[in-house]
C-alpha cells in the first residue's frame, strides 16, 4: 500500500525522506562504481517494464479478485539490491509525480516501505541465506522474501502512521488490519515472482549471475531503522508530548547524506518550523479568540480566492490580447 | 481504478503539453523545480486544521496554468482521478474527531471536518502544482534539473529512461493484452498464462534494453545527459525563483486571508 500524504506529519515525512535519500545516494554510488559502468539503460527500461507488467492482471485461484506483480523482489534477484532500489524508487517517483499515488511528502516513506525494506532487509536476510550458494532454491527463497518484504512494509506503514499522530486509529488495531492483508498480497507477489523466475531460469539461465550482497549497506539500513524506531518509541512511552522534540532531535543528528536537495529541504522546513499541533488528545477546548477570528478567516479565505481568480483572469486576458 | 500502465497511455496529452512554448515553458527547469519544492514544503508545514491560510498559495498554480496556456479541465480531470484515495482516508476524520472547533454564525464545524477540508486543499495544491510542473516542462528537463540540483546522476538518468520507455512498453503490453483477450472469450488470465506473457515481455524488454545500451555506447554515451540545448540560467529565472520562494515564505508568516477578513470586518 502506498503511504499517503494525508496520513503523515511533516516530521515523519522529512525523516523518511532523509533515510530514503541516504539509501538512494549510497545505491547510486554503488551502481556507478560497478565494473563496466552503470547499466542505466537496462535498469531504466526494466523500470518501464514494472509499469507495463502491472497491466497484466491475473486471477487469484479460489477468490474473485485479481492481482499483479509489484516487482521489488524480482528486480533484486535479477539486478542485485542497489540497482533494484534505484529502479523501484524511479517507479515510485513517476507514480507520485504523474498519478499522485501517495504524494510528494509521502514519497520518502514509500521509497522506504516498498524499496529499501524489501531490497535491503528481506533480500539479504531472507533471500540470500535460503537461495543457496548456486542459487538452487532461488524460486522458493524469492517467494519467502517477497512475503517478508510486504509484511515489513505493512508494519512500517502502521508505525509511520502511528508516529505521525494524524490518524486516530490505535496502533494495534491498525497492525491487525494491515499485516494479514499484506501477508495475503505477499503470497500473490511471491507466487508471481516464483513463477517468473522459474520461467526465466529455463528460458535464459545466463541472466542469473548472482550479484553479491553488500553487508555494509544492510547494517547501515538496519541500524538507521532501529535507531529511528528505538528513539521514537522511547520518546513516545516516556513523554507523549515530546514526539516532535524527539523527531527534531533525530532529524538533526542523522547524517544528511541526501545531498544538497535534501539538506536544503530540511533546512527550509526547520526554518519554518512552527511545529503545528498534533494529537487529538492534547488539544484543549477551542479558545474564544479562535472562534471570534474564525469568521473573519472564512471571509478572508473567500476574498483570497477571488483575488487569485481575478489575477488569473487578468493574466489570461493579457495573454490572449 | 485504471492500472498504472493504462494510465500511462493517457499521459500522451501531458507529454504534448510539455512541449509548448509559453513564457513558463521557456523558464529554466531548475527554477520551476525549486519553486514547486518550496510550495510543497510551505504547504506541508502548516498545522493540520489550517484551511484559510493555505488558499493564497493557489496563486502559484493559477499563474502556471494561465501563463503556461495549459487547459485547466485536463489538469482537473487528472486530479480527480487521484481523489478517491485521498477521500477514503480523509473521510474518517469527521467521524473520529467531533470536537467543535469553528463557529460560523449558527453552524459549528467540528475539528474532523476542518482537518478533512485541510487535507483536500493540500491535495489540490500539491498535486495540481506537480502536474502543472510536468505539463510545462518536458520530463527529461525535470530530470536534468534534479541532477543539477544534487540528485545522483545515475538516478536522474534512470528516471529519464523509465519515462521514455514506459510509453513504449505500455503500448506493447496493451497490444499483448488485446491480442489475448480477443482469443480468450472473457476468460480471466491464469497465473500460468501470466507467467508466459510477463516472462516473454521481460525477455524482449531485456534484449531491447541491451540493444539500446549498445546503440547509445556507439553514439558516445558516457553515462551523462547530452542535451541538444544545455540548461541556461538567466536573470528571469532568478527573479522567478526568488520571487515565488519569497512570497511562499511571506505567506507562511503573514496570514493574508486573516488580514483581508479583518479589513472587510472593520469596514462594515
Amino acid at each position: 500500500m502506498h503511504m499517503a500524504d494525508a496520513l503523515i506529519s511533516p516530521e515523519i515525512g522529512g525523516l523518511l525522506w532523509l533515510v530514503s535519500g541516504a539509501a538512494l545516494v549510497r545505491s547510486a554510488r554503488a551502481v556507478a562504481a560497478e565494473p563496466g559502468g552503470a547499466r542505466t539503460p537496462l535498469t531504466g527500461v526494466l523500470g518501464a517494464f514494472v509499469f507495463a507488467v502491472q497491466m497484466l492482471n491475473f486471477a487469484i485461484p479460489g477468490t474473485g479478485s485479481s492481482g499483479h506483480l509489484g516487482g521489488a523482489m524480482l528486480l533484486a534477484v535479477l539486478l542485485g539490491p542497489h540497482a533494484a532500489l534505484l529502479t523501484m524508487a524511479s517507479v515510485l517517483v513517476v507514480q507520485a509525480f504523474f498519478f499522485a499515488d501517495g504524494g510528494l511528502l509521502a514519497l520518502g516513506c514509500n521509497i522506504f516501505n516498498l524499496g529499501v525494506l524489501p531490497v535491503f532487509l528481506a533480500y539479504p536476510l531472507v533471500y540470500r541465506p535460503l537461495a543457496g550458494a548456486q542459487g538452487r532454491r532461488r524460486g522458493p527463497a524469492a517467494f519467502a522474501a517477497a512475503v517478508a518484504g510486504l509484511a515489513l512494509g505493512a508494519v512500517a506503514v502502521a508505525l509511520e502512521t502511528r508516529f505521525s499522530g494524524i490518524s486516530a486509529l490505535p496502533l494495534r488495531a491498525f497492525l491487525m488490519a494491515l499485516v494479514p492483508i499484506h501477508l495475503a498480497i505477499g503470497l500473490v507477489e511471491g507466487a508471481a515472482t516464483l513463477a517468473l523466475l522459474r520461467f526465466l531460469a529455463q528460458a535464459r539461465p545466463e541472466l542469473f549471475h548472482g550479484p553479491r550482497t553488500s553487508w555494509r549497506a544492510v547494517t547501515l539500513v538496519a541500524v538507521l531503522a532501529l535507531a529511528a524506531g528505538g528513539v521514537l518509541s522511547w520518546a513516545a512511552s516516556r513523554n507523549p508530548d515530546g514526539l516532535e522534540w524527539a523527531v527534531a532531535k533525530v532529524a538533526g543528528t542523522l547524517p544528511s547524506a541526501g545531498g544538497t536537495v535534501h539538506a536544503g529541504l530540511d533546512r527550509a522546513q526547520k526554518g519554518a518550523a512552527l511545529l503545528p499541533e498534533y494529537g487529538f488528545r492534547d488539544r484543549g477546548a477551542a479558545e474564544p479568540t479562535r472562534l471570534e477570528t474564525s469568521l473573519s478567516g472564512v471571509v478572508g479565505g473567500a476574498l483570497t480566492l477571488a483575488l487569485v481568480a481575478g489575477a488569473a483572469l487578468l493574466l489570461k486576458r493579457r495573454r490572449s490580447a | 481504478m485504471a492500472h498504472p500502465a493504462d494510465r500511462f497511455l493517457q499521459l500522451g496529452t501531458l507529454d504534448a503539453l510539455a512541449g509548448g512554448a509559453s513564457p513558463i515553458h521557456r523558464l529554466d527547469p531548475r527554477a520551476k523545480v525549486l519553486a514547486v519544492a518550496g510550495l510543497v514544503v510551505a504547504v506541508a508545514s502548516f498545522g493540520r486544521f489550517e484551511v484559510a491560510a493555505l488558499l493564497p498559495y493557489a496563486l502559484f498554480p493559477a499563474v502556471l496554468l494561465t501563463l503556461g496556456a495549459i487547459p485547466g479541465g485536463y489538469i482537473l480531470r487528472r486530479m480527480l482521478a487521484a481523489l478517491p484515495f485521498v477521500l477514503a482516508l480523509g473521510l474518517l476524520n469527521p467521524v473520529l474527531d467531533r470536537a467543535p472547533m469553528l463557529q460560523l454564525g449558527p453552524v459549528t464545524v467540528s475539528a474532523g471536518w476542518l482537518s478533512l477540508a485541510s487535507i483536500l486543499v493540500r491535495f489540490a495544491l500539491t498535486v495540481g502544482t506537480a502536474l502543472l510542473l510536468v505539463a510545462t516542462t518536458p520530463f527529461h528537463q525535470v530530470c536534468m534539473a534534479l541532477e543539477k540540483l544534487g540528485l545522483p546522476r545515475v538516478f536522474a538518468l534512470q528516471l529519464a529512461f523509465l519515462y521514455r520507455y514506459a510509453f513504449v512498453l505500455a503500448a506493447e503490453t496493451a497490444r499483448l493484452v488485446r491480442a489475448r483477450s480477443l482469443r480468450a472469450f472473457g476468460r480471466r488470465l491464469s497465473l500460468g498464462e501470466f507467467t508466459g506473457l510477463a516472462g516473454g515481455l521481460l525477455l524482449r524488454t531485456w534484449d531491447r534494453a541491451q540493444r539500446i545500451h549498445t546503440a547509445m555506447l556507439a553514439r558516445a554515451f558516457t553515462g551523462d545527459f547530452q542535451p541538444r540545448e544545455p540548461l541556461a540560467w538567466n536573470s528571469r529565472d532568478t527573479l522567478f525563483t526568488l520571487g515565488w520562494l519569497g512570497l511562499f515564505a511571506a505567506l507562511r508568516w503573514a496570514r493574508l486571508p486573516q488580514l483581508l477578513g479583518q479589513l472587510a470586518g472593520g469596514a462594515q
